[in-house]
């Protein structure tokens, strides 16, 4: 198994742009990775679980993109591997081309991955196409959005949502490659002693190649704000039906 | 939301723990048009009362803090937020558990009862889920609990609005703050601006931008105290509420670990210091969390991962076990880790509320309430005087310097002469470069270096062998040298002078400087020309406030003279009662004069050598002062000893002190003058003499009837205080401040021990002794008296106790060691009819 995550600032709080509108301001956030992507690492450590085998975590970012690797090592994963850059942003297409470089190189060693998994799209950039282009570089079939996935007989048996609405179940031989929604399943949170396991472990590092994009940065630009408005509904016991009037329109309470 | 009124009595700033306990005492003294508002919602506006672990221990070596805390839990229960648990300090050294035997001692001194050292298998019993095997013992404090600090905020609002006092302002953000002609008028807010008499700067890591706006200081800054929580527990999941089971501090890791319902909690002291500036803290918008919830640094964690799971491995090394929570949490620091109550010396009217955990909160907000109302706070709170600073001590410098220094040390093993490393060499006096040559060793006192003992004194360790009482224990070796009984043997055979420029100097003049002086201080003021009196100054209740000397310099001009650590809070006490007619005006003179003691037998000869003024007894007697001209220095000569001898206190210009110093000590080589270090001067002469010091002595706590200061005639002027200190002096002092000496120093294992201070003083057989008033008997100052030939130490005793005779004992490291009562008041165990200063 192989999972690639993306090292991007933690959202939660009003995002503000640093003066010269290139980066989000980073002054007040942690670091982290896109939730689809935890959801990709716990798929991964699930897979191993229960099939046996190893997993290797991969990303392409700064020296500091340790942190993020360290994370997927501290909840199971076995290995990890980072393609070190100087922090300047890779567009999709170079990154995919040095995705699939470092794969081809790691095979050539350890025999092929069955599974490549990535995240549905970056939290930062949502370009919901770094896993599609390594599958097609690698000439590997490929399902995005994976909302469930099991493994059988060689074959992955990836459940997505339909445009509809409904339910696709699409089947993939392996080795293939799956980008997966959030939702799959509840990533775990890192144990003490995989925290400690995780501090300990060797980090491979590769110098990818840098081989140019075509997308380019001209500058960010922060959406409207939205201004959200906190209605009170009383204050003790006489609040309370309207509370649960409130919870019945949300279909919590019947 | 209320309307904000246009006009308030008192606005408090800041809706943490510190804020409603400030409006809720306010409101219970009476107080009304009370605002109270914080820039976000309640009851979490996102200040560190929110992230705080809200456990509470109780004993502390620092007096104030634990009489203040344990206040702050009486009111917590109070108010029905207070979940006892228990605590217990483990120890994983020998030096640790030794200090867990003071700690005991401190408890007390203190009156925190009930207290335990356990052995390893009880903290077990305890705390089942400990790995026993990696600590010594702990120390068990029953009393410890953790409490619900956001309710108690909630409380104490509802209970200030149902009392018709209190208008509450959340999502209110501060603008500014008006001050005019020194006095604090409006605070401009996003809903409005309200005109105030008084502003009270409750805003934890943001006081210090708070109180700029009004161009005031609060020296603190930002600190990262780190935090996770685990879970989920199993063994917890069987336990009701919160918490079943002591809070554990592995202190020897600067840690500590408890539960918290379902989860275990850990929190760090360990890592590096990471101070943040207060204008760099997220707003509430920006933060991910809250703003004082930062972003967690892994790396500055992963060190003591390993330290808590080997402590804890059957709770941490379980691998369903996941870290769910994990925080870079704000508070405050201070550059020497006490609070910051009080007004601010800067802006009349404008309040420091500041740099207060949880565990004291509700009892700083009584203390600042009560102090507002009529400047008499129950708990005397003057190590958190916000007053208490100079100028280079509110710089961001020694800020960043000491509170970088002191994290560390939140659970550190710290000795009571303890010095800091960082930012020294910031006041030095003129003499300091002579005093270095002589092997100065520099202790630091409010900036200033001072010698504490010279290098160059060795020699005369062998002059006198085992009367310098030379220590075998570690303990009381560290920040100590027998050179400092040597000095004063020499001093009290021959002669000696010392650096005392870390006085702080005030000149009180014009033509109401007398009847202001008289207002002032207890003693008489309206001496001669010519005169030095010492005198204790008492706040309204007719509670000392401070001690000083003063000297009468001519009919409108009076000089002020106190101690370097009080000087600050000594001045804003005086400036703030000079008349308003301007009839009298204070001028800070500390760093226009040096001073030099020069003292001893010989002192007289030494001086006579070098001036052609008279300075015979009869021509210059004690107790007076006057200018004299020593070799084309004039200097001011206040012939005057804080160490029972003959001699001057020498005042000159600080730019000739160096020229002072060397005719001196010239002219003082025939008669064999040592250089005199601190160490004489503040601990072991004065002890001889019984001498009392402000802070160790000297506080709110007790009376100069109490005190032995109380003269046999009180004067007929008015002055601060009078009528409370005449009710004293009618009825019969609770208790009475004792000398003490040690019977026999040797400890179970052979080794002579000598005590520091603040250890409790107990019946021969083990129990403290309180007064009257629940005031429990603990030693306010010791030191050798090596004129006298014993260790001596001073006490309050409850009166039936104090007899001179009496046998007792003090308490030291686990030990009773025997004391005996040789002076009850103010008699001197050296010289008691004090012939040698007076001949």
């Amino acid at each position: 198994m192989l999972v690639c995550v993306k090292r991007v600032p933690t959202t939660g709080g009003k995002i503000t742009l640093t003066p010269d509108e290139q980066e989000i301001d980073t002054r007040f956030s942690g670091w982290t990775v896109s939730p689809h992507e935890e959801c990709a690492v716990e798929g991964a450590v699930r897979i191993v679980e229960a099939h046996g085998g190893t997993s290797t975590v991969l990303t392409l970012g700064p020296a500091a993109a340790e942190e993020q690797l360290r994370d997927a090592l501290a909840v199971g994963v076995n290995d990890a591997v980072l393609l070190e850059t100087d922090g300047s942003e890779w567009d999709p297409e170079e990154t995919a081309r040095a995705i699939a470089g470092a794969v081809a190189g790691l095979e050539a060693d350890r025999g092929p991955f069955d599974l490549l998994l990535f995240g549905n799209e970056a939290a930062d950039t949502a370009d919901h196409q770094v896993g599609i282009r390594v599958a097609h570089a690698l000439g590997r079939p490929c399902v995005a959005g994976a909302k469930a996935l099991e493994l059988r007989d060689g074959t992955a048996v990836v459940r997505r949502e339909a445009p509809d609405g409904g339910w696709e179940v699409v089947e993939a031989p392996l080795p293939a490659v799956l980008t997966v929604k959030e939702g799959i399943n509840l990533p775990r949170y890192p144990s003490v002693p995989g925290r400690i396991r995780a501090k300990k472990k060797e980090i491979h590092r590769v110098a990818p190649e840098r081989t140019g994009g075509r997308v380019r940065k001209r500058r960010l630009v922060l959406p409207p704000e939205r201004k959200e408005q906190a209605e009170i509904l009383g204050h003790g016991p006489e609040a309370a039906p309207k509370v649960v009037e409130v919870l019945r329109s949300l279909g919590l309470v019947r | 939301m209320p309307e904000l009124p246009d006009e308030a009595r008192v606005v408090v700033i800041g809706g943490g723990i510190v804020g409603n306990s400030v409006a809720y005492h306010l409101a219970r003294l009476g107080w009304r048009d009370i605002v109270l508002l914080d820039k976000g919602p309640f009851p979490n506006p996102g200040g560190s009362t929110g992230h705080a672990s809200n456990f509470i221990f109780l004993v502390d070596h620092n007096k104030e803090m634990t009489k203040v805390t344990l206040d702050s839990v009486r009111q917590y229960k109070e108010l029905g937020v207070f979940t006892e648990c228990g605590g217990i300090e483990v120890a994983r050294t020998p030096e640790r558990m030794e200090e867990l035997k003071r700690r005991v001692a401190s408890a007390k001194s203190w009156g925190v009862e009930p207290v335990e050292l356990l052995t390893p298998a009880q903290v077990k019993d305890l705390v089942p889920f400990i790995n026993e095997e990696v600590i010594l013992g702990g120390f068990y404090t029953p009393g410890v609990g953790v409490v619900d600090s956001l309710r108690a905020g909630t409380l104490m609002r509802e209970e200030a609005e149902r009392l018709g006092a209190l208008t509450i302002s959340p999502n209110t953000e501060v603008l500014g703050i008006d001050v005019e002609r020194g006095r604090v008028r409006r605070v401009r807010t996003t809903r409005g601006d309200i005109r105030a008499e008084l502003v009270a700067v409750c805003c934890g890591v943001w006081s210090p931008r708070i109180a700029r706006m009004a161009g005031a200081s609060i020296p603190l800054t930002p600190a990262v105290h780190q935090m996770i929580d685990v879970g989920p527990v199993a063994r917890f999941e069987e336990t009701v509420g919160e918490i079943a089971f002591p809070i554990v501090r592995d202190v020897d890791k600067n840690m500590y670990e408890r539960q918290h319902g379902s989860e275990f909690e850990i929190g760090s002291y360990a890592h590096r210091p990471i101070l943040v500036e207060p204008d760099e803290i997220p707003s509430i918008e920006e933060a991910v969390l809250s703003p004082t919830e930062l972003p967690f640094t892994k790396e500055d964690f992963d060190p003591q991962m390993e330290d808590a799971l080997e402590l804890f491995p059957e709770i941490l090394g379980d691998e369903r076990v996941g870290v769910k929570y994990a925080i870079n949490g704000l508070i405050a620091l201070t550059p020497d880790g006490m609070p910051l109550v009080g007004e601010t010396p800067e802006v009349k009217g404008l309040w420091s509320v500041a740099a207060i955990w949880v565990k004291e909160g509700p009892g700083f907000g009584r203390i600042a309430a009560e102090w507002m109302t009529d400047g008499n706070p129950e708990i005397d709170p003057h190590q958190s005087d916000v007053s208490r600073f100079y100028d280079h001590q509110r710089t961001k410098h020694h800020i960043v310097a000491r509170c970088s220094e002191g994290f560390n040390k939140t659970y550190g093993i710290v000795h009571p002469m303890e010095q800091w490393s960082s930012n020294r060499d910031v006041r030095l006096s003129p003499f300091h470069a002579r005093e270095r040559e002589l092997g100065a060793v520099f202790f630091e006192a409010a900036g200033w270096e001072r010698p504490f003992w010279y290098a160059s004194n060795e020699p005369l360790l062998e002059e006198y062998g085992d009367r310098v009482m030379p220590r075998e224990a570690e303990w009381e070796s560290r920040w100590w040298s027998p050179i400092i009984n040597a000095e004063h043997l020499a001093m009290r055979d021959r002669v000696g002078i010392v650096d005392l420029s870390a006085f702080a100097i005030f000149d009180v003049t014009g033509p109401g400087a007398l009847a202001f002086m008289e207002r002032m201080c207890v003693q008489p003021m309206d001496v001669p020309v010519g005169r030095v009196v010492y005198t204790p100054l008492l706040n309204e209740a007719g509670r000392i406030k401070a001690d000083l000397t003063v000297m009468r310099l001519g009919e409108d001009r009076f000089r002020i003279v106190t101690g370097g650590l009080d000087g600050p809070r000594d001045r804003k006490w005086f400036v703030d009662h000079l008349p308003e007619d301007g009839s009298a005006q204070l001028s800070d003179v500390t760093s226009a004069w040096c001073t030099l003691g020069l003292w001893g037998p010989r002192a007289r000869d030494v001086l006579a050598s070098v001036t052609a003024d008279d300075v015979s007894n009869a021509g210059f007697p004690f107790g007076t002062c006057r200018p004299i001209e020593i070799d084309g220095v004039r200097a001011l000569a206040s012939r005057i000893s804080y160490v029972g001898e003959l001699g001057w206190e020498l005042y000159c210009p600080m730019e000739q002190g160096a020229r002072l110093w060397d005719v001196l000590f010239e002219a003082g080589q025939p008669h064999g003058m040592v250089p005199v270090g601190i160490g004489v001067y503040g601990t072991t002469a004065r002890l001889e003499k019984c001498y009392r010091a402000y802070g160790n002595e000297l506080e709110m706590e007790y009376t100069l009837v109490e005190a032995g200061l109380a003269r046999r005639a009180v004067k007929d002027a008015p002055f601060l205080g009078r009528d409370a200190y005449l009710r004293q002096r009618e009825s019969e002092p609770a208790a009475i401040l004792c000398t003490l000496t040690l019977d026999d120093p040797t400890s179970s294992s052979g080794v002579k021990r000598y005590m520091l201070g603040r250890e409790p003083v107990l019946t021969r057989d083990g129990r403290p002794l309180e007064d009257g008033l629940g005031r429990r008997s603990y030693v306010t100052s010791a030191g050798s008296g090596p004129s006298v030939g014993t260790h001596i130490m001073l006490a309050y005793l409850p009166r039936e106790h104090a007899q001179e005779g009496a046998q007792l004992a003090v308490e030291y490291f686990g030990e009773r060691y025997p004391v005996t009562v040789a002076v009850v008041g103010n008699r001197p165990l050296f010289d008691p009819e004090n012939a040698r200063m007076k001949a």
